[in-house]
């Protein structure tokens, strides 16, 4: 047995010794990131993904993989703009009507679907009409029952109406109902092939698709933007990180998510430094301690404010997420327009949480290190869900924590559906840690509207507070953004002054894509929103098609 | 011997039966639904939406109507079709008749685990009868060391060093998948050498790491035979060693290799779904890796059921395999 181990260690120190000289290339080589040359077309983006696409029909994907590549192949009527305001895509303008019930839009000219038929307002009303079919699989219907008549003016435009004014709906248009009525009317959308060989409008077309391996998607001349630079966009499927992580060092992969260690250690070196770009923006996405308001302990909001000055959200960010994140004030965002960064912070501050606990009555008074009152002591049980191990991480950052104020915390895991059927939904939970998706419109009424608390909806904490009430009802019915901002801007305010949750942190999104590639102009939406005009000069370009 | 056959063919429907209902209940019993990629914690969807959509996947029914539907439809040979948001038919998903045979999955990890199958025997079979005749010696050691190494070592981990040292240090092998890019543009041979280079990785870590067994037994069963009688008496017709041990022990010790080769079928198609996917390669193991993950409940049944088959499948090739080299059995 020891010969065994001896063996092994040997031949690991061996490939160990090999794996520490930094990849091919490395030093020598004159850095890719300092050579910029004129824009010129050609060359492929291969970008690795873990995931396989099922279906490229925007209404009818639920996964992040599928949604990627049908985003290239799909545009809307509207999209965003890198600051979150709405512009026109398909749509070159609209008006909104002054009761905010009716929205115009007025076309585009002269997009042609890639199979060289003209885009036209018919093509929008039947996408509209397939999303409200109850036939439909689809997920994202909701915003579109809203409508009480959709109606084609002429060809090139379009008009809805609305029973009541629903600002989130503008921004429903994007690349959801935009459908080829010549090429669907009367076919089941969910049976025929379209999904696996669609026909779109947007930068880039499908070409290949080699299920479980790549799709290749090849640049639309025809673009109505103008023709992308890179002429094919693909797409490759390594289910292990690691692998593809080792695929970007060999040119197998030009672009990828790193990890935190990824990006923290692995690709400090030399090689990396010269051969890669590495980029770094806030996810849409945050992290919270949320209480259940019904329960007696949290009730008062001074013990709610305690433990938000007993946690140090930068410790957490440091340990948990290698520094790479930032401390959440409130459900937005930073740098984003409804995000206000002018709210109530909570710095770690251990006293001044004593002092609050001990203001709210809370003491201990039988010496066990335990804070306690009426004869309760303080002690709460965190519930978190298995797999996510920066969410485990953080709870028991936040028990060490909380327990040098008085405070004793157990940590429940577990698994996610249970977590949610059984917990979550049926109220019984004294604290969560989870996270949410933040939409770039910033309504969350389904949130922290104080109705909102059924079994399955999303004000599981039970939050109530009439001005936010009123905020969320306002901020949704106007469509004027100035508007809009004063609402979200006070609704922050006093979300950081009750403090339903305790906003731990967003993460950041750590992208990594090789040096050749130019023209990437990150902004809070991230990278890719302009992926047609990434360019590699032409003597930098890697990929030829052969004729 | 051909009754025993049939009745051995007919033992294979309820067997299957009675792994499918198993298998249906074990997936139903993990905790999540297929519709929980669209609907958990997602604020844009209503309770009613949410509802529509698993009447929709007969999830609102009780678990023994659903095997039932799904039992019916398996009598004329359909897996139904896949609950990922495709809905293609499972059948096409493992097995489809449009494509080139390599890109089928089941036909990608069935020659995977075929040539790696074959290399294992081309090197278990010697090294056992090299360890048997040479009992206690060095190199005895060293092979049992090294077989032994082989078993122990996880696989994914002796993957990735190995693509670390193949293909980022040396630039000799690709790291994953299948096919280099340009795949079809390329000449016959070039294809095969292409092909070539990507199994080399995927089929050294299986055989390396499956050695263990069938050297093993070659060894043990080695080393009872030429203990025996008819053994001496070969050498005592004074036979030379090389065909006393190649041509009388040899085809007696290898009995039991016939058995366990049966019987390992099941075990290669588990270890498919590991190196699949570190590997990336498109083949069955992987499907049902993200098929699990999304609870799409037909197509893991369909592969399932494929795995279940082939695996008695093989355990009866192994009987008739025994049959056929045993004249003892024959005769039974």
């Amino acid at each position: 047995m020891r010969n065994t181990l001896t063996a092994l260690a040997i031949l690991s120190v061996a490939i160990f010794a090999f794996g520490c000289k930094g990849g091919p290339g490395a030093g020598g080589q004159e850095s890719l990131n300092k050579a910029a040359g004129p824009p010129a077309y050609g060359d492929a983006l291969i970008e690795g993904t873990i995931g396989e696409p099922t279906i490229l029909i925007p209404m009818l994907s639920g996964d992040a993989a599928s949604q990627d590549v049908a985003g290239l192949i799909f545009n809307g009527l509207v999209k965003y703009d890198t600051d979150l305001s709405i512009i026109g895509d398909l749509a070159e303008s609209w008006d909104i009507s002054k009761d905010g019930l009716t929205i115009t839009f007025h076309l585009r000219k002269g997009v042609r679907w890639t199979d060289g038929k003209e885009f036209t307002a018919e093509d929008v009303k039947f996408g509209f009409d397939t999303i409200t079919d109850k036939k439909t699989l689809t997920a994202y219907s909701e915003d579109f029952l809203q409508v009480k008549k959709a109606e084609v003016l002429d060809r090139y435009t379009f008009r809805v109406t609305y029973g009541k004014p629903y600002a989130p709906a503008l921004a429903s248009w994007g690349n959801l109902v935009v459908l080829p009525k010549h090429l669907l009317e009367g076919k089941d959308l969910t049976k025929g092939e379209f999904g696996r060989d669609p026909v779109g409008m947007g930068p880039y077309k499908l070409a290949t698709w080699v299920p479980g391996q790549e799709l290749t998607l090849e640049s639309n001349h025809d673009y109505f933007a103008g023709r992308p630079y890179i002429d094919r966009f693909i797409y490759r499927i390594i289910p292990d990180t690691a692998t593809m992580f080792l695929e970007l060092q060999t040119g197998g992969v030009d672009m990828m998510g790193l990890n935190p260690i990824q990006y923290t250690k692995q690709t400090e070196s030399e090689y990396f430094k010269n051969n890669f770009q590495k980029f770094r923006y806030p996810q849409f996405v945050y992290t919270y301690l949320g209480f259940n308001l019904k329960h007696p302990f949290f009730q008062d909001r001074r013990v709610r404010q305690a433990i938000a000055y007993a946690i140090d959200k930068k410790e957490i960010i440091d340990v948990v997420l290698f520094g790479l994140g930032s401390s959440a004030t409130g459900p937005y965002v930073p740098h984003t327009w409804p995000y206000n960064p002018d709210v109530k912070k909570y710095p770690y501050d251990p006293a001044r949480a004593k002092a609050l606990l001990r203001e709210a009555g809370w003491k201990d008074t039988d010496g066990d290190g335990i804070l306690d009152k009426d004869g309760r002591p303080f002690r709460f049980t965190i519930l978190t869900n298995m797999g996510n191990t920066l969410r485990m991480n953080t709870a028991t950052i936040i028990q060490w924590r909380l327990a040098k104020v008085g405070i004793k915390v157990d940590i429940k895991v577990l698994e996610w559906s249970t977590f949610v059927n059984e917990f979550i939904d049926k109220r019984r939970f004294e604290a969560v840690i989870l996270g949410w998706q933040i939409s770039p419109d910033p309504d969350q009424y389904d949130i922290w509207y104080s109705k909102k608390t059924k079994e399955k909806e999303f004000n599981f904490v039970s939050y109530s507070n009439p001005e936010v009430d009123a905020l969320l009802e306002k901020g949704r019915r106007t469509y004027n953004i100035e508007e809009r901002k004063k609402a979200y801007f006070r609704i922050q305010e006093v979300l950081a002054e009750d403090l339903p949750y305790v906003f731990l942190y967003v993460p950041d999104a750590t992208p990594i894509v090789n040096a050749r590639f130019k023209g990437i102009r990150p902004s809070p939406i991230g990278i890719t929103y302009n992926l047609p005009k990434w360019y590699v000069p032409g003597e930098l370009q890697r990929h030829h098609l052969v004729p | 011997m051909l009754t025993y056959l049939f009745k051995r063919l007919l033992e294979i429907v309820p067997t299957l039966l009675g792994i499918t209902l198993i298998s249906f209940f074990i997936i139903h019993l993990a905790p999540g639904k297929p519709t929980d990629i669209f609907t958990e914690l997602n604020p844009r969807i209503t309770p009613e939406a949410r509802e529509r959509l698993e009447k929709l996947y007969h999830l609102d029914k009780p678990v023994i109507v659903q095997y039932g539907l799904w039992i019916k439809k398996l009598a004329r040979f359909d897996f139904g079709e896949s609950f990922s948001s495709d809905h293609r038919p499972v059948i096409e998903k493992i097995w489809n008749s449009k494509k080139p045979l390599i890109e089928r999955r089941l036909f990608v990890t069935f020659m995977i685990n075929f040539l790696s199958m074959i290399v294992i025997l081309l090197v278990a079979l010697p090294l056992g009868i090299f360890s048997a005749t040479h009992q206690n010696s060095l190199w005895d050691k060293v092979a049992t060391t090294t077989v032994f190494i082989g078993f122990a070592v996880p696989s994914f981990w002796l993957a990735l060093l190995l693509m670390i040292l193949f293909g980022v240090e040396l630039n000799w092998l690709p790291i994953s998948q299948l096919k280099s890019m340009g795949y079809a543009s390329l000449p016959f041979w070039s294809k095969v050498w292409d092909l070539t280079k990507h199994l080399m990785l995927p089929i050294f870590v299986s055989a390396f790491t499956g050695l263990a067994f069938d050297s093993r037994i070659m060894r043990s069963s080695m080393l009872e035979v030429i203990r025996q009688d008819f053994v001496t008496v070969a050498r005592a017709k004074g036979l030379p060693e090389r065909l006393v041990i190649y041509r009388h022990a040899f085809r007696n010790a290898l009995l039991p290799i016939i058995t366990l080769m049966g019987l390992s079928v099941g075990g290669l198609i588990g270890g498919s779904v590991i190196f699949e996917n570190i590997f990336g390669i498109p083949g069955m193991g992987q499907l049902f890796y993200w098929s699990v993950m999304t609870r799409d409940y037909p197509t893991v049944m369909g592969i399932l059921t494929i795995g279940a088959f082939l695996t008695l499948f093989g355990n009866l090739m192994a009987d008739i395999g025994y049959m056929l080299a045993d004249p003892r059995i024959r005769a039974k």
